[in-house]
């Protein structure tokens, strides 16, 4: 048959388009969404901002000035201390120091850790039981769908911070007596638990798109399970919404988490997070003392800002009808 | 129908209907009545070891439904389909007979999973049925199958996105044959593609089936790809097989009215002076069809007992026929 080689050749006859780097590195800094991101100023310096963020929090112990929680460096003689260029200050506290006489700058690098860990670890729960109930209402379909649905719109209509809050209240009840030990777990099932919902719907749709396709058919002609084509086959299909939608609830949680610490349900102000830090600041707030509460409200809003914005240009970046 | 004695696949008195009826509330609210389809609508055919049969027919008459039931995607609503003399879900349920089955799609866009490479694409049914164990094995059965397809062995690295549509058709056909199957379901495979590309798909798949002793079940909206396949063809309208017999004869001497227009609608390059008659009328709503014979409103033979009465077949040599005019000998100009 001649057909075959005529193929072959013309396929090989032209030039090779510009030799790719080898490797999952290399093919991503091939890809659109690299070359899109190096066109994109906001991304790119909302990229540097959030880079600079997570690395200043994740190796806090190693970068911070101070250790805020070893109460021997600590010294009364040295609370309120306003930050650099106002007078009184010391370039040991950049930021000033809080009453208890913990370097502002230090307490912030842990306390955005803190955040950052609950935030990650709070998506990271979200998602995964949204991807799970997506792909089991989706693929499945009928009753379990409807039912798994309506739970999801019920819990919709309620604020996700409302449902937090409540749960955090619940968990933390029951749990009393282990509260120092249990409330960072507690408080990442309460934040995830309020926004697995988005997730469901995400992957649902777009599993309900992807199971009538012919690939999965090809795959349930020979025979292969429900739950590995669900794994294998749809999941690496729609997890591109879910990254985007993973982003922004970052954001989302990080800001949540500082909600219920700053309302004292949150984190103990042993273990504080920045919602912490900004909650023990707000009492010296009208005393003078800005700083306490002003500094870690700041570090929030850019951590926040920058992981948001991030999120919005993944969004643009990844939806095929922009490009 | 009886050519051979121990059919592959057998399809008797198939049904299959689909609940369309709106959602329950609204169906509640508005007094709707619940609505059915009947896509499918009492098929019956058989298949012998080795040979084509094909369906034609107009979108929506039921013939990617067939197609889906005969792998078992859809279970029909009444009747039996039997493969190996197996009903279908027995055989289904056995991994030895489920091998032998397999389906070509007709979207190559859709067929190939975005995010597999070609390899990882076509060593999917040898891992599923444990054709064979090691790595090595499959990497070199892999690339034996892609050179069986006209396509080179390290084409296996790229993604589905890298090919064309007919590259990506002859993908999937190493798929299909990668479980060494006997018996494939082929649903419109070259519809999708350009009309040179369709021929070397078609090429292709005749001598696989000359190699490997292929059993096809073909679905096709197109008469000229059908005539390039068949050993026997069905004409199917409206979820009915309203004739069928050896394709050459039902090229050579169609029976049925809508055959005849179909073939008539075929454009005639020789010119022979043939007077054609267009295909005149849309499909009627398979949801609401009409009474007696389906298609008796586009018919240029219809009478009144088309109208009201269902045609049986009726057997015209080797072909069998659903029409009351040609059982009758009422044969218009």
């Amino acid at each position: 048959m001649s057909a075959p080689a005529q193929n072959a050749s013309t396929r090989h006859a032209p030039a090779q388009i510009p030799a790719r780097a080898p490797g999952p590195i290399g093919r991503f800094l091939d890809s659109d969404l690299w070359y899109n991101f190096r066109r994109s100023p906001t991304a790119m310096i909302a990229g540097a901002v959030a880079l600079v963020c997570v690395i200043g929090s994740l190796f806090a112990s190693w970068l911070a000035p101070h250790d805020p929680f070893n109460l021997a460096s600590l010294s009364l003689s040295n609370s309120f201390i306003p930050p650099v260029p106002l007078k009184g200050s010391q370039w040991t506290f950049p930021l000033g120091t809080d009453d208890q006489g913990r370097d502002m700058l230090s307490a912030i690098m842990y306390g955005g850790r803190i955040s950052l860990i609950v935030g990650f670890s709070s998506v990271l729960f979200a998602t995964v039981v949204g991807i799970g109930i997506g792909l089991i209402s989706g693929y499945g379909g009928g009753t379990l769908d409807a039912v798994l649905m309506r739970i999801a719109d019920v819990q919709l209509t309620f604020p996700a911070i409302l449902i937090a809050l409540v749960v955090d209240g619940i968990v933390s009840a029951a749990l009393h007596q282990l509260h120092e030990v249990t409330e960072i777990y507690v408080i990442i099932f309460a934040i995830g638990i309020s926004n697995w919902p988005q997730f469901a719907r995400t992957v649902r749709g777009s599993t309900l798109v992807e199971r009538n396709k012919e690939y999965v058919m090809a795959a349930r002609v020979i025979g292969i399970s429900g739950p590995r084509i669900m794994l294998t086959h749809i999941l690496p299909n729609v997890l591109g919404p879910v990254l985007v939608i993973a982003t922004i609830n970052l954001a989302v949680a990080i800001v949540t988490e500082a909600t219920l610490s700053f309302l004292g349900v949150g984190l103990p102000p042993t273990d504080p997070s920045l919602g912490t830090l900004i909650n023990n600041g707000n009492s010296y707030l009208f005393s003078g003392q800005w700083w306490i509460t002003v500094f870690p409200g700041a570090a929030l809003v850019i951590m926040v800002l920058s992981i948001n914005l991030l999120g919005d240009w993944l969004r643009d970046a990844l939806n095929p009808r922009l490009n | 129908m009886a050519d051979s004695p121990a059919p592959l696949f057998e399809a008797e008195h198939v049904t299959r209907v689909f609940d369309v009826s709106g959602p329950w509330l609204q169906r509640i609210t508005s007094g709707e009545k619940r609505r059915s389809l009947r896509a499918v609508d009492d098929v019956s055919f058989s298949m012998s070891k080795g040979t084509t049969l094909s369906l034609v027919g107009e979108s929506g008459c039921g013939k990617s439904t067939m197609a889906r039931m005969a792998v078992g995607l859809y279970a029909p609503s009444r009747g039996k389909i039997r493969f190996e003399g197996e009903p279908l879900s027995a055989a289904r349920a056995d991994a030895r007979l489920r091998r032998r089955m397999n389906m070509i799609f007709q979207d190559p866009y859709a067929s190939l999973n975005p995010r597999w490479r070609v390899s990882r694409i076509i060593a999917e049914p040898i891992r599923a049925f444990g054709l064979l164990r090691s790595a090595r094995e499959i990497a070199a059965r892999v690339g034996e199958l892609l050179l069986q397809v006209g396509l080179q062995p390290s084409d296996g690295e790229k993604f589905p996105h890298e090919f064309s549509g007919g590259q990506r058709q002859r993908i999937s056909i190493a798929r299909a044959l990668s479980s060494e199957p006997e018996f494939l379901v082929c649903d419109e495979p070259t519809s999708a593609l350009d009309v040179s590309v369709q021929a070397q798909i078609l090429n292709l798949m005749r001598d696989l089936q000359r190699r490997l002793d292929l059993t096809y079940l073909f679905i096709s909206h197109n008469l000229a790809v059908v005539r390039h396949m068949s050993d026997r063809l069905g004409v199917m309208y409206l979820g009915r097989v309203v004739e069928i017999g050896p394709a050459d004869e039902v090229f050579s001497a169609p029976l049925h009215p809508y055959t005849r227009m179909l073939l008539d609608a075929i454009p005639d390059l020789s010119m022979s002076g043939r007077s054609r008659t267009p295909v005149a009328g849309e499909v009627p709503s398979p949801i609401a069809p009409p009474p007696g014979c389906t298609f008796h409103p586009r018919c240029p033979l219809a009478n009144e007992r088309c109208r009201h009465e269902r045609p049986e077949y009726t057997l015209s040599g080797a072909m069998l026929v659903a029409c009351h005019a040609v059982a009758e000998g009422r044969r218009a100009a």
